[in-house]
């Protein structure tokens, strides 16, 4: 069985003395299609952080692609949660992919780079992008900007590739279409996915697991033993209730905020 | 000197390359064109524009140090440029991250309490304040072969920070979270870039006076990024903007009776006027 590609055993975040989470353990697959899932400041964003390198653990451990995660960064493309660019942001597209390519090397870039130029059309065909990467940022739509954004995080060829809310500012049709454009990159590529979401109903179709951060522990499985009524309410400590509806869609019912679960956490210790 | 303007190209161009003023002022205009355009592309890309015109304020609380502390006043200027830049710089993030908002009100209140202490500095000193003038409108007409070489170094050394600096910085403007996390120093960028937009405007001052300093450090930029979203065009088109602007308004104000300051802003602004409606007409064509 090949090493899992991403690895946390026991591990714990503490940040200015406040627990964020802790006693995670779980495993990732090479290749899985991942949602990190979770209620408002449950710490998910502090999970890619981990992974990431930018933030320790206070205790356990993490090993991405097995090494520590700031060795791992190099073949790690991220993608920030972000709100869009604003109409002035006067920046191609394809620069701002370029960018993601060597936008972190010191000195001017030496002329003619061929390969350069071949590998940003590579990954903006991949996000199928031709058609308005060389306009600027600012005036793409939405879902465009995204689709650049990816490119900018693929162009580097990384192993991985993690995303924070990629689905956020876009409308349903965008976020079904940025939803399929990944996964069919996480297929072909073979690069394990991890996207941090609001909703799980436009990913449910394609995911391979579900982590689940809340109450301060962290959960992961296939999404059909995880999104359910029984092991939500344990997670949260809460009664929770899993409703599918007709088509197929999952709502999560009396979900509370990480704020009040925290507060019931004081009023009873 | 009553020089007049001819319908002979050549002649034109010896009779405003006879004295050696204008000589001087043709070399710094061009020199501090190529500074300040440059300087300008990035601080323009960045949203940085009130910062930079605050540092060319600090020439009035630096000026009028130097002159209580009996020193050069363009060494008051620098310093106090390069401490402003490093305030704004330092104090316009909340939570690791640029802030813009807080960017623009921290850089208010530093101009504000650089106009007071210049006030303060100037009731202490109880004189006038020489070459006043000079400070706020430039003296493009009494430029040294000395200054000419001081203009250059220091505009050599802003270049070379450029060139290395380029890309970090351009992936930075652009997105500094990404940029971040591929393990570019933002944070140390940023104070940087505006250390040096601190030495490229009062180098320019010198030359320009502080009020002219945004025909050459915004407008040659902001002209550019309406008509073009790639970047060595864009800064290349900044460049020749600029020394469009600076030769342009010399050779105007030497043949006829109205100041360098007066065609420089002109110019500049006319460019902007017509950069950015050409770029709606283009647009609205291109919708209908």
């Amino acid at each position: 069985m090949p090493p899992p590609a991403i690895e946390l055993r026991d591990a714990a975040v503490t940040l200015g003395g406040r627990t964020i989470w802790q006693d995670a353990t779980l495993e990732i697959g090479d290749g899985e299609f991942v949602a990190v899932l979770g209620p408002n400041g449950s710490g998910k964003s502090t999970l890619l952080r981990v992974l990431l390198g930018q933030l320790p653990l206070s205790a356990g451990t993490v090993s991405v692609l097995g090494a520590t995660p700031r060795d791992a960064k190099q073949e790690i493309g991220y993608l920030p949660q972000r709100h869009a660019f604003d109409a002035t942001t006067r920046i191609r597209g394809v620069d701002l992919v370029r960018l993601g390519l060597d936008g972190d090397r010191w000195g001017l870039p030496l002329p003619g780079r061929t390969d350069a130029r071949r590998r940003v059309e590579e990954a903006i065909r991949l996000v199928a992008g031709s058609a308005f990467a060389r306009r600027a940022i600012g005036e793409c739509s939405g879902g465009e900007q995204q689709r650049l954004l990816i490119a900018a995080a693929l162009v580097s060829r990384p192993r991985m590739l993690f995303l924070d809310e990629p689905l956020d500012s876009l409308d349903l049709a965008n976020q079904t279409s940025v939803t399929t454009l990944l996964n069919r990159i996480c297929r072909s590529e073979r690069m394990t996915t991890l996207l941090v979401a609001h909703d799980v109903n436009p990913l449910l179709a394609h995911l391979d697991r579900v982590v689940y951060v809340a109450g301060g522990r962290i959960l992961s499985g296939p999404p059909a033993q995880v999104i359910t009524s029984e092991t939500l309410s344990e997670l949260y400590g809460a009664h929770i209730e899993v409703l599918h509806t007709s088509d197929g869609r999952l709502v999560v019912v009396g979900q509370p905020d990480a704020h009040a679960q925290h507060s019931d956490q004081h009023a009873h210790p | 000197m009553n020089p007049q303007l001819s319908a002979n190209p050549l002649t034109d161009l010896h009779q405003l390359l006879v004295y050696p003023f204008m000589v001087h002022a043709l070399e710094a205009g061009t020199i501090v064109a190529v500074m300040a355009s440059v300087a300008g592309w990035f601080m323009v890309l960045r949203r940085e524009t009130f910062a930079g015109h605050t540092l060319s304020v600090m020439s009035f609380p630096g000026a009028s140090a130097a002159a209580l502390a009996g020193l050069p006043l363009s060494l008051g200027y620098f310093s106090f440029c390069f401490v402003a830049a490093l305030v704004i710089g330092a104090s316009s993030r909340t939570a690791g991250r640029r802030n813009l908002a807080q960017e623009s009100a921290v850089t208010g209140t530093v101009q504000v309490s650089a106009l007071a202490l210049g006030f303060l500095f100037l009731s202490l000193y109880g004189g006038i304040l020489e070459n006043l003038e000079a400070l706020l409108f430039g003296s493009f007409l009494g430029i040294t072969t000395g200054q000419v070489e001081t203009l250059a170094a220091i505009t050599v050394g802003v270049l070379v920070f450029f060139a290395i600096t380029g890309r970090p910085l351009l992936f930075s403007s652009v997105d500094e979270l990404a940029a971040g996390a591929r393990g570019v120093p933002v944070r140390l960028l940023h104070l940087a870039f505006l250390a040096v937009l601190g030495l490229a405007v009062a180098a320019t001052a010198q030359i320009t006076g502080v009020l002219l300093v945004f025909a050459l450090l915004v407008a040659p930029a902001a002209a550019a990024q309406q008509l073009t979203a790639r970047v060595t065009l864009g800064l290349a088109l900044t460049i020749v903007f600029a020394l469009a602007i600076i030769w342009l308004g010399l050779t105007l104000a030497y043949f006829s009776v109205y100041s360098v300051g007066f065609y420089v802003s002109t110019i500049a602004f006319a460019l902007y006027v017509v950069c950015r409606g050409g770029r709606t007409v283009a647009r609205r064509l291109a919708a209908a």
